[in-house]
């Protein structure tokens, strides 16, 4: 989705300020006479201000991350640390959040997947609910929830209750409950999985606008990449309760052999023979509007086949991604493979052997033949 | 005969009204603790979980004949007398209690624990959770347990009223069944079936309006309750 005003740098709220740090943070859960890790020495470094998202499949462990960051859910060891508070250290023994965890609780929102209204009140009366926890005056919370109901979009639903919602309605009004407690921080667990795509976008929409107008920083866990490509500055990608990669957008597509890029950009496509080279060329920046593939055609009289191609805009930047393939092994396509690194493109050979599957069979690792070669391609 | 009837129904609401507003009373506290200490719950605590829950098991396997010879010392040392609708109303309920506790418990076990967690989320503390969260969202759950409680009441109260506790349990035992009047005793019955069924109606009217809240116009809901409230009394004075 293209965001307003294009040029990111111009209207971006990040900061260098860290606002949420997490070192080591380990949840090991004891199911029957087994352990279970599913976090396993996280370190997160969310800045202030920025769009952070954490991908990863079902399982990973993102889903207990997220609920480490506000202490839902205990972390085994570890420290958690939220605008500059070290929540870890005020946590206290038991299930049971102590008075200063709570109050810190409440300066940092949540969104739900299932949105988690209580249906036995209305629209505003949920809204209102965290006031309360607050010990706010009537008259306050129900200016406050009306204004963060404005805020959101849906001043002329207080009255409802929320089953005379849509999903999307619900979402918003979690949203604005979430934010009642004027948070820094606020974390959005799944918040779009369970809409529909333009709900989604609406939402998305919807958190982006907050934190470019209200300077908020926002966590959100996510299985959906196009969340990621939609409006995150930063992402993190989640294997097995580790955290495998993480940097801003920018810098992961910048890096050879990403696999967050390539699930960003999945390009497809298998060679149409054994003795075929197979490339992936990731276009950013200036590179992305030349016309890069006529010129190696032209200049070293080669055929190239497209095998997949991607293109979109991130983080307000042209992004593209395209697999093509040449002619013959990769010891004879060592000239044409430079000239594409000279022209400012990040180039990584593919393993051939394993394209079967891009997705979910591509190593981590590109092919030992190819490893030496890798290099960041962008000057 | 008349009187004796209408007597006797104003007994059996007696016993029934205090015995159920006791059984609500104890048996609130006594469900959301059960349900807090439970494993994994807020306030896990086994050994409390585990001592209450016994204490509610016990009071419910008593028969409940039984439990009212138990309790006449008790009965005695509460209100006085051991016999009488006020003699009654305390093993009646001390045996609802129970009962009812363990309604609570399965009423907020059925509120989402995403409601739990998103209260957590916003800083809330036990005290929230309860009053905020689980009460409210249990509220429908919770008035079927009360007719439920009530209309085993009702049945009760007919026990109690044959040794010797009053109401129209009395009336149909001494009367209808050891007089042969047996007029009076389908009387009695039919009575008690109709009460049941009044009772039956309108808790479904009342947990059909708060379950459906959101689903239709705010505002019928306190009508409907305020319709359903008129009903009662006039229940009461035609079966009279």
């Amino acid at each position: 989705m293209p965001r307003a005003g294009g040029d990111p740098a111009v209207h971006s709220t990040v900061t260098e300020f860290p606002v949420i740090t997490t070192t080591g943070l380990t949840k090991v859960y004891r199911s029957g006479d087994r352990d279970v890790t599913a976090l396993d020495g996280v370190d997160l470094h969310v800045r202030e201000g920025e769009v952070y998202g954490v991908i990863g499949q079902s399982g990973a462990g993102k889903s207990t991350l997220i609920r480490c960051l506000n202490l839902l859910e205990r972390p085994t060891s570890g420290t958690v640390t939220v605008a500059g508070q070290e929540l870890t250290s005020i946590a206290g023994r038991g299930k049971r959040a102590g008075a200063q965890l709570r109050a810190a609780r409440s300066h940092i929102g949540m969104v739900f997947q299932h949105f988690n209204l209580l249906s036995s009140r209305t629209v505003q009366d949920n809204v209102e609910l965290p006031l309360e926890i607050l010990k706010v005056d009537r008259r306050e919370r129900s200016r406050k929830a009306l204004e963060l109901l404005d805020l959101v979009g849906l001043a002329d639903k207080a009255t409802a209750y929320p089953a005379q919602l849509s999903g999307g309605q619900k979402q918003r009004v979690g949203i604005a409950r979430a934010l009642a407690g004027d948070p820094k921080v606020l974390l959005s667990d799944e918040a779009t999985s369970a809409l529909d795509p333009e709900t989604t976008r609406s939402i998305l929409t919807l958190l982006r606008d907050l934190n470019r107008q209200l300077g908020l920083t926002i966590v959100l866990i996510t299985h959906e990449m196009d969340v990621v490509k939609t409006i995150c500055d930063s992402a993190a990608l989640m294997k097995n309760g580790r955290v495998v990669e993480q940097g801003t957008v920018a810098e992961l597509l910048a890096t050879p052999g990403s696999e967050l890029a390539r699930e960003l950009f999945p390009v497809g496509g298998e060679p149409s023979a054994d003795d075929r080279t197979v490339v992936d060329i990731t276009f950013h920046g200036s590179a992305a509007t030349r016309p890069v593939i006529s010129e190696l055609a032209r200049t070293y009289n080669v055929d190239i086949s497209i095998l997949g191609a991607a293109m979109d805009t991130v983080g307000g930047k042209q992004i593209g991604r395209m697999r093509i393939e040449l002619p013959g092994r990769f010891e004879e396509n060592v000239v044409p493979i430079g000239f594409l690194r000279e022209q400012g493109l990040q180039v990584d050979v593919a393993a051939v052997a394993a394209v079967a599957d891009v997705a979910d069979a591509a190593p981590a690792v590109p092919a030992p033949a190819a490893a030496p070669l890798q290099k960041e391609g962008a000057k | 005969m008349q009187p004796l009837l209408y007597d006797n129904t104003l007994d059996t609401l007696f016993m029934v009204w205090w015995s159920t507003f006791y059984a609500v009373l104890f048996g609130i506290p006594a469900g959301v603790l059960l349900h807090l200490t439970d494993r994994g719950a807020l306030l896990q605590n086994v050994v409390v979980n585990k001592v209450l829950g016994a204490i509610v098991n016990i009071g419910r396997s008593f028969p409940f004949l039984i439990l009212i010879v138990v309790l006449i010392p008790f009965t005695r040392l509460v209100v006085g007398v051991s016999i009488g609708p006020t003699g009654a109303v305390v093993p009646l309920a001390i045996a609802a209690i129970p009962f009812f506790a363990r309604l609570v418990e399965a009423a907020l076990r059925e509120v989402d624990h995403g409601l739990v967690e998103a209260a957590q989320a916003m800083g809330g503390g036990t005290w929230t959770i309860i009053f905020k969260v689980l009460l409210p969202q249990a509220l429908p759950a919770l008035v079927a347990a009360v007719t439920t409680t009530v209309i085993t009441l009702i049945g009760y109260s007919a026990i109690a009223g044959a040794v010797g506790g009053g109401g129209l349990g009395n009336l149909a035992y001494t009367y209808g069944y050891q007089q042969y009047e047996t007029s009076l005793m389908i009387t009695t019955v039919v009575e008690l079936i109709v009460l049941v069924t009044l009772v039956q109606l309108l808790g479904d009217l009342i947990v059909r309006r708060l379950a459906g809240r959101g689903t239709r116009p705010s505002s019928p809901v306190r009508v409907g309750l305020r319709r359903a409230r008129t009903e009662e009394p006039a229940a009461v004075t035609e079966a009279a």
